[in-house]
């Protein structure tokens, strides 16, 4: 199935407005791991009829890893750019599959002038599936499965989101395990404040290899995560083991659009 | 005589209490303002949950239990600090206990089952630090003077708890002589084990030692905890209520940039324009803490070193230099130090030192992942992660000190919009991919 994606600008010279805007982020657009979750997302939202855009080319960095990083300037250009392209476009609601675009522009914007409403992807498809939009293929795919989920820092602690993911999992034919380690004492994965783009400091041991001790503890066959920078370093944790065979990891989405022949 | 003994150690006593939180209270107004006088109904909320109803100790129950009551055991004692106070001054015996019958044989009786409960406590929390070793009461930030800090505040209670039980005790006894008992729960009981056969005058000079090693015990617990993490005790309550309340993962946005980059982004902006008369020439981020805000001091003052952060640090539990409780003990010392270097030489002058660097190092900084795990840890609303991530902002906008690695990382996202090298135009790649 082929997906259908428009642009904010395409939509606006055809005279029409979406409903929300699907915020792609950098790594949804330019990590191929993370493309993929993306296609996931808009298949689900290609097979619901969700009127949405993205913007395209004219999407920019929302700047948070150079806030975290520490570097305001960088930040702040970047997002006061954003913001006047989204107000520019009256843009109202936002989805993401980046819990870090998903912090940034639901908490940092408000206070630069973009007041969004700001939903993390796993919200959006709980809609879905709540209100009979989508649902679920008898097909087997999880069939005696067990799944984990991997709370990301700035989806869970950051914002209290932690039953929207889990919610859609359990929906699945499969089986939640939970690590030592969930909700709001769950282990970073060690990318965030923008690790994921230095070494680690001097220490005895990396994050990532830490937390996918956890998850192999649970002895579930798929880990799940609802971050693309989670996504990458539990796949590392997982491929140091040795583990590709016996252990996936996937977005939510993915699980989903997979649960729903999609 | 023993009135006026008494009257002049209280009131030295509190003097000097007051002449030190007076001290506490100018070094927390060295930060910078911060406005947190909105939300009140949800600040009182969070301090009765969080400060008097200890919700976030819960998460490990058996500590938790233990620290309860102590806690408890603590708060009901200063009733009977009353009749203590009461008695000092009047010469009178046990004021309250004709008056009040049968409610106060209830409320002693409950302080002295507090008081076993806390002796259990204190002694359980002895062991665990000292013979059990509990790994982030073992840590290396708490060699030498905060382990003995811990170990004397312990000491402190089990000595205090012990004259209670003198002074009830001999009493009991002496009343027993008479035919009568006071009828208190435990020292009914205890007093005739400890104390029973004894003379009249020793049993008086027994309770006296009772009565008056108490209030000086309590004197001396009052005057130690400024110099102490056991401070926690008051500074719970101010720090829980003005807790940040907008969600974790909310970083402030800098004013003072974003002023600058308006400019920066604004065509008809005058680049030689002299700046507003109302500019403050400060720095960005946060250098030492004069920088930081008056709650992150008020923090530092606020933490006992429980170490719930740094155990749940992943940073520090895979072995870096990163411990968020060292952030607080450091931001805690420099303030005191500079506090009484300024009280000593004038509020204007400087020390020539500073939070970064003679303190907490870059590594140290560079090794937080912005998780919030210490955040969410912290039984008295202490936030780790904003001093840290002033300081980073200082090493990075002021001193252009940024790992290699995020260099590239911020010259990608300035000049192509990404963390990583990709042209603008390739974004929309992935919906024409297979």
């Amino acid at each position: 199935m082929s997906i259908q994606v428009r642009t904010m600008a395409d939509m606006m010279a055809a005279g029409e407005s979406p409903d929300i805007l699907f915020w792609v982020g950098c790594a949804g657009s330019f990590d191929d791991r993370a493309k993929k979750i993306t296609k996931a997302l808009v298949k689900i939202l290609n097979h619901c009829k969700v009127n949405f855009a993205v913007l395209g080319t004219e999407e920019s960095c929302t700047g948070d890893p150079a806030k975290r990083a520490g570097n305001e300037f960088t930040f702040q250009m970047q997002a006061l750019m954003n913001i006047e392209l989204l107000n520019g476009y009256e843009v109202k609601k936002i989805v993401t599959a980046c819990p870090h675009c998903f912090n940034t522009l639901k908490n940092e914007y408000p206070g630069l002038g973009g007041t969004y409403e700001v939903i993390h992807h796993t919200q959006l498809i709980q809609d879905l599936i709540n209100t009979g939009k989508l649902t679920l293929a008898d097909n087997g795919t999880f069939k005696g499965k067990k799944i984990t989920f991997h709370d990301p820092c700035y989806l869970g602690r950051a914002n209290d989101v932690y039953e929207a993911p889990r919610e859609l999992i359990e929906k699945l034919d499969a089986a939640l395990v939970e690590m030592k380690r969930c909700k709001t004492n769950g282990l970073c994965c060690g990318a965030g404040g923008a690790q994921m783009f230095k070494e680690a400091e001097k220490g005895n041991k990396e994050i990532n290899i830490e937390r996918t001790e956890d998850a192999i503890e649970t002895s579930a066959n798929i880990i799940a995560t609802g971050c693309p920078f989670c996504n990458t370093m539990m796949t590392d944790g997982i491929k140091h083991f040795e583990k590709e065979e016996d252990v996936k990891v996937m977005d939510i989405a993915e699980l989903i659009a997979n649960a729903a022949d999609l | 005589m023993q009135q006026l003994i008494f009257g002049v150690l209280t009131l030295a006593s509190f003097g000097f209490f007051a002449f030190n939180l007076r001290k506490i209270a100018q070094n927390i107004h060295m930060g910078l303002p911060l406005d947190r006088s909105d939300r009140k109904a949800d600040r009182w909320r969070t301090m009765l949950l969080v400060a008097l109803g200890q919700k976030k100790m819960f998460t490990r129950p058996i500590p938790a239990l233990l620290h309860l009551a102590l806690y408890a055991s603590f708060v009901i004692t200063q009733i009977e600090l009353i009749e203590i106070l009461v008695d000092g001054i009047s010469g009178s015996h046990r004021f309250f206990q004709e008056s009040l019958g049968g409610f106060y044989t209830f409320m002693i009786s409950f302080i002295e089952v507090l008081s076993v409960l806390a002796f259990i406590g204190t002694v359980a929390f002895l062991a665990r630090r000292n013979m059990l070793k509990l790994p982030r009461l073992n840590m290396k930030e708490l060699a030498g003077w905060p382990t003995q800090d811990a170990n004397l505040i312990l000491v402190f209670e089990l000595i205090l708890i012990s004259f209670i039980f003198t002074m009830n005790g001999a009493d009991e006894v002496l009343q027993s002589y008479a035919g009568n008992s006071n009828g208190f729960a435990i020292s009914s009981q205890l007093g005739p084990i400890l104390f029973d056969g004894m003379s009249n005058h020793t049993l008086h000079i027994l309770e006296q030692i009772g009565w008056w090693g108490h209030i000086i015990m309590v004197y001396t617990f009052m005057n130690y905890l400024p110099y102490s993490k056991h401070l926690h005790i008051f500074m719970a309550f101010p720090n829980t209520y003005y807790s940040k309340l907008e969600p974790k993962g909310q970083f402030t946005n800098m004013q003072s940039v974003t002023n600058e980059v308006k400019l920066m982004l604004d065509p008809n902006a005058d680049p030689y324009a002299a700046p507003a008369a109302d500019a403050v020439a400060s720095r960005f981020g946060a250098k030492d803490v004069t920088d930081l805000s008056w709650k992150n001091l008020m923090d530092a003052y606020s933490c006992t070193e429980c170490g719930r952060c740094t155990s749940a640090c992943p940073a520090n539990t895979t072995g870096k230099l990163l411990s968020p409780r060292k952030i607080m003990m450091d931001t805690r010392d420099r303030m005191v130090e500079l506090g009484d270097y300024k009280r000593k030489n004038g509020p204007d002058t400087e020390d020539g030192k500073s939070l970064l660097g003679n303190y907490i190092t870059e590594e140290e900084l560079w090794a937080c992942t912005s998780c919030n795990a210490c955040v969410q840890e912290c039984p008295v609303n202490i936030d780790p992660l904003s001093i840290i991530m002033d300081l980073r902002r200082f090493l990075v906008m002021e001193e252009s000190k940024v790992p290699t690695e995020l260099t590239g990382m911020l010259t990608n996202i300035e000049n192509n919009g990404a963390p990583w090298q990709f042209a603008p135009t390739e974004r929309m790649n992935w919906a024409n991919e297979d």
